[in-house]
């Protein structure tokens, strides 16, 4: 089982098993509910999982619902473009979702808040 | 692999948009150099008036600069002429004796002003007007010199007039001809131009010939100018002259290497429709071609023939340049005007004439065959992009004939209070009421961001990017700010995305006739660009495989907006609505008393009566969903899809003292048949039992009036952004042939329009002589339609009652025991 790993910097916590790849649809998202809030755990159609906090930096939008294509997903409110590896708002919109360290292992996603 | 050379001559903007365009689909491909004659990089030529106005500097108006060049690695000589290209040895030679070799080489060496063969044309003082030196020594001439003579009375001539009056100058514009802009305008418009530049201070010399520039007293062919004489003896002191009198492509350098070029007086090299030059290995773009026997001299074009001439060069081989029906908006001075196509007529052509002599309106309109071919505008413009769309796609005009002339947004139209003069706006007001952008914001970004296109400007202010009714205002400012570099999207062929150049009705054809069944077939078969879409094709595509191939195709729930994914409508906040569906608007005791306990159990904060006549429950939380439907035990009112929203009735003749059909029945009866159907937008219907029309029939997508011999009915109406009337369809007998057409017409609809066209734009598209000719004229094809619609609505669920009953079985303690789906959905994970 392949193993991906995305850092993007400054991370506390340890890795916390948030469940099985199998519960997040393809091209969808998982909401995990956490003391630090609400995290949108994502999977594309490569099987790369990527997590942000569940907020559009435009109007704070839950971005789980969003439609999720390549390694972006489109805020359901008012249709932003934000990046999952680094939660950034395309151009020419600007802003930042949070996103945190994430990985598979054996089929388990893991996430670091 | 070894990428290839290409070699770009001329530094302009047709150039370096087919640059742009290139990287895009093709980033590595080519190993790319450029040369430039002038010592600047890639600069907007079309914002020279403003620099020249001061309004901007060199340094706003740069699209490109030398980094870019740097970012994507493409080599530039900047301020190196080429002189030479050997064909044999492929290489081109610049002035200082640079050389390149190439495998590809691009032309786009522009053009050149022409300059009028008279004696003082080379003294000091006598410019021309094309790029940015023109301009500074235009503005250097003006700090020290109090009199200018501008030759030439076109776009260019009057432009360069406004910016020297700007700057304190004197300015007399001598034209040749009886009228300015005699290629853009007619004699009216022209003299309402003309009347309004006057009032600017601006002087005009018409129908005068100029023979000679004068120079130093003595008649020495050097020194500075000092007037300018004409044919008819008059002469007049000036101490600049500008030429502007014609521009001429450039291909001295292509011809000089035997490329072949069009002989006429208009020059330029010739191309074909992929951009080729006679050496296929040698492409050229812009200015300095001829297509097709015409040379373009309007941003527009050039744009467009740079995509094609990019996707050549990326070596794709699909896209033709096939020519461009040009039109002008004019910038010259705060007064709005467009021309385009024929604007003169003839006796082959029939006119439209509106003409506000005291109000400054001037409008005109030539049809030839029930079709636009070509119209001037003075004062009000909102409606000329309109009118260019219907001019471009030649699309019959005969049902709009009587109010053609009061534009698309005369009545209706809501959020900009009513304006529709962009020129006359102060910059502090609004434009787009949805998302708070002022007309100063907009001509901002539009000249800081280097912006030409709507789509642009929408994505940089948003300004008509939500409900759209200020497209029409947007577009006039983004003409009046750019002239004729903007030009409306060609509604005709629009591609669906980004993700692809295929346009909607292509992609329909080929799910058809290819019969393709999931959304990665369709990318697949027709090459998207992207590994799986984005977020504006992936949901066009899944309804057009669920509607063409019913029951076949299985719908993707990815690729739905999560509206449709949920089956309630997502809120500010993130919660939900729920509507439940009332057939007819009729409900009764047991509903009311579920929907009480419903808003009691699950502390439901708002309940409100909707336009539709339903009652809707807002603030539910995702996961109380699916109990929330369990407990109501009301079927979906898919209030939250593009699918059959409401049925809105009148009480009828059960009740009514004046009602003569039961209208309420009937719209049960249509709810009843139509509901869970998906259609490319959200559909409405009312049914009214008498002509009062309280049900408001007369502003739904299908609204039905009884009348005392039977049943009206009325499509295409819209009460949304912008008011639009339904228009009659046919009269009809029993309330089964009210089922039967209107069925007909919703099955057309679902097949035809494109996805989140309402049907009120798909009407207008097609036009309701096409939907009549189908629906009404041809019996077998009405049952056909009918049938495929009921065919498709077989068996469809209610998606509430699926999920309710997922979850039903296993119990209601959460849904840890319920379907993958319904967890995936409606159930958050813990840590």
């Amino acid at each position: 089982m392949n193993t991906i790993t995305r850092s993007p910097g400054t991370c506390l916590g340890t890795w916390i098993r948030v469940g099985a790849i199998d519960d997040i649809p393809r091209l969808g998202a998982r909401v995990v509910k956490s003391a630090h809030g609400d995290v949108a755990v994502f999977r594309n159609a490569e099987d790369e999982v990527f997590a942000l906090r569940d907020k559009c930096p435009h109007k704070g939008g839950p971005l789980s619902q969003g439609i999720v294509f390549g390694r972006h997903v489109a805020c359901p409110l008012h249709n932003w473009t934000i990046g999952l590896e680094d939660g950034n708002a395309a151009a020419p919109d600007e802003g930042c979702a949070e996103f945190y360290p994430v990985k598979v292992e054996d089929g388990m996603v893991y996430l670091r808040l | 692999m070894k990428k290839m050379k290409l070699v770009m001559v001329g530094n302009g903007m047709a150039g370096v948009r087919t640059l742009e365009e290139l990287l895009k689909i093709a980033p590595d491909l080519y190993d790319i150099t450029v040369f430039g004659a002038e010592p600047h990089a890639n600069y907007n030529r079309i914002l020279l008036s403003p620099v020249l106005a001061g309004e901007l500097t060199l340094k706003d108006i740069m699209l490109n600069d030398v980094d870019w060049y740097a970012q994507n690695g493409i080599r530039l000589h900047l301020g190196k002429k080429v002189i030479r290209i050997d064909r044999r040895t492929r290489t081109v030679i610049a002035e200082d004796g640079t050389e390149e070799r190439y495998e590809r080489l691009l032309l786009a060496t522009g053009s050149d002003p022409f300059i009028l063969p008279i004696p003082g044309k080379d003294l000091d003082g006598v410019l021309t007007y094309r790029d940015i030196g023109d301009t500074n020594a235009m503005i250097e001439a003006a700090s020290k010199y109090r009199r200018a003579v501008v030759v030439g009375g076109g776009l260019l001539g009057l432009e360069a007039a406004n910016g020297l009056k700007l700057r304190g100058m004197d300015v007399t514009v001598v034209h040749l001809m009886e009228w300015l802009m005699e290629r853009q305008l007619d004699q009216t418009a022209a003299g309402m131009l003309k009347a309004s530049l006057e009032q600017k201070g601006l002087k005009f010399l018409l129908q005068k010939q100029t023979t000679a520039i004068l120079g130093t007293p003595d008649g020495r062919p050097d020194g500075r100018v000092r007037g300018v004489s004409f044919a008819d003896g008059q002469e007049i002191p000036a101490e600049l002259v500008v030429m502007a009198v014609g521009i001429r492509p450039n291909d001295e350098l292509a011809k000089s290497a035997g490329i072949h070029c069009h002989p006429g007086r208009s020059g330029g090299i010739v191309v074909n429709d992929t951009m080729q030059t006679y050496d296929p290995r040698i492409y050229a773009v812009g200015e300095c071609v001829s297509h097709r026997g015409i040379a373009y001299g309007l941003v527009a074009p050039l744009f467009e023939m740079a995509k094609v001439c990019a996707n050549h060069l990326a070596e794709l081989g699909i896209g033709r340049y096939q020519g461009s029906v040009t039109s002008t908006k004019l910038k010259v001075t705060g007064i709005d005007l467009y021309s385009a196509g024929n604007f003169i007529g003839g006796a082959d052509t029939e006119e439209i004439l509106l003409h506000d002599t005291v109000g400054g309106v001037y409008k005109k309109l030539l049809i030839k065959e029930d079709r636009i071919v070509g119209g001037v505008m003075v004062g009000d413009t909102v409606d000329s992009s309109w009118y260019y769309q219907l001019l471009r796609d030649k699309q019959n005009i005969s049902d709009i004939r009587d109010h053609l002339m009061f534009g698309q947004s005369h009545l209706g139209n809501s959020g900009h209070q009513g304006q529709n003069k962009a020129a006359a706006m102060p910059d502090e007001m609004e434009v787009c009421g949805c998302n708070g952008v002022c007309k100063g914001t907009i001509v901002r970004a539009i000249k800081g961001q280097g912006l030409f296109s709507l789509e642009d400007v929408r994505r940089h202010t948003k300004a008509s990017s939500s409900c759209g009714s200020c497209t029409g205002l947007v577009e006039q400012i983004l003409a009046s700010t750019v002239g004729g570099a903007y030009a409306p999207q060609q509604n005709a062929n629009k591609p669906m995305c980004g993700c692809t150049d295929y346009t909607h009705e292509e992609a329909r054809k080929v799910i058809r006739e290819q019969h393709l069944l999931t959304i990665p077939g369709v990318m697949r078969f027709m090459e998207w660009r992207t590994p799986n879409g984005c977020a504006s094709c992936r949901p066009a595509l899944n309804y057009y495989l669920i509607s063409t191939w019913p029951h076949e195709a299985k719908d993707d729930p990815q690729s739905r907006f999560i509206n449709e994914r949920a089956h309630a409508n997502i809120q500010k906040d993130g919660t939900f609505s729920v509507v439940p569906r009332m057939f007819g608007g009729v409900t009764n005791a047991q509903q009311l008393r579920r929907i009480a306990d419903v808003v009691d159990k699950y502390a439901i904060p708002t309940v409100k009566v909707t336009g539709g006549q339903r009652i809707d429950l807002l603030g539910v939380k995702k996961e109380d969903l699916p109990k929330v439907w369990a407990d109501l035990a009301m079927p979906s009112g898919h209030a939250y899809a593009k699918a059959l929203r409401t049925v809105k009735t009148c009480v009828g003749s059960e009740w009514c003292r004046f009602g003569v059909q039961d209208s309420t029945q009937m719209g049960i009866d249509l709810e009843q048949t139509f509901w869970k159907m998906y259609a490319p937008h959200k559909v409405k219907l009312a049914v009214s039992g008498c002509p009062r029309n309280c049900a408001e029939s007369g502003i739904k997508d299908i609204g039905v009036i009884g009348v005392d011999s039977g049943w009206e009915i009325y499509v295409a109406g819209n009460g949304g952004i912008k008011t639009e009337v339904a228009q009659f369809l046919c009269k009809v007998k029993s309330a089964p042939e009210v089922l039967e057409y209107t069925g007909a017409f919703l099955q057309l609809y679902r097949e035809e329009a494109r996805y989140l066209d309402r049907t009120v734009h798909w009407v207008a598209r097609v036009g309701l002589d096409y939907v009549k000719q189908r629906v009404l004229e041809d019996a077998e094809g009405r049952n056909a339609l009918y049938a495929r619609l009921q065919y498709a609505l077989q068996g469809e669920k209610d998606p509430w009652a699926e999920r309710a009953a997922t979850l039903g079985t296993l119990g209601t303690l959460g849904m840890s025991g319920a379907s993958g789906a319904l967890r995936h959905e409606f159930e958050a994970l813990t840590v």
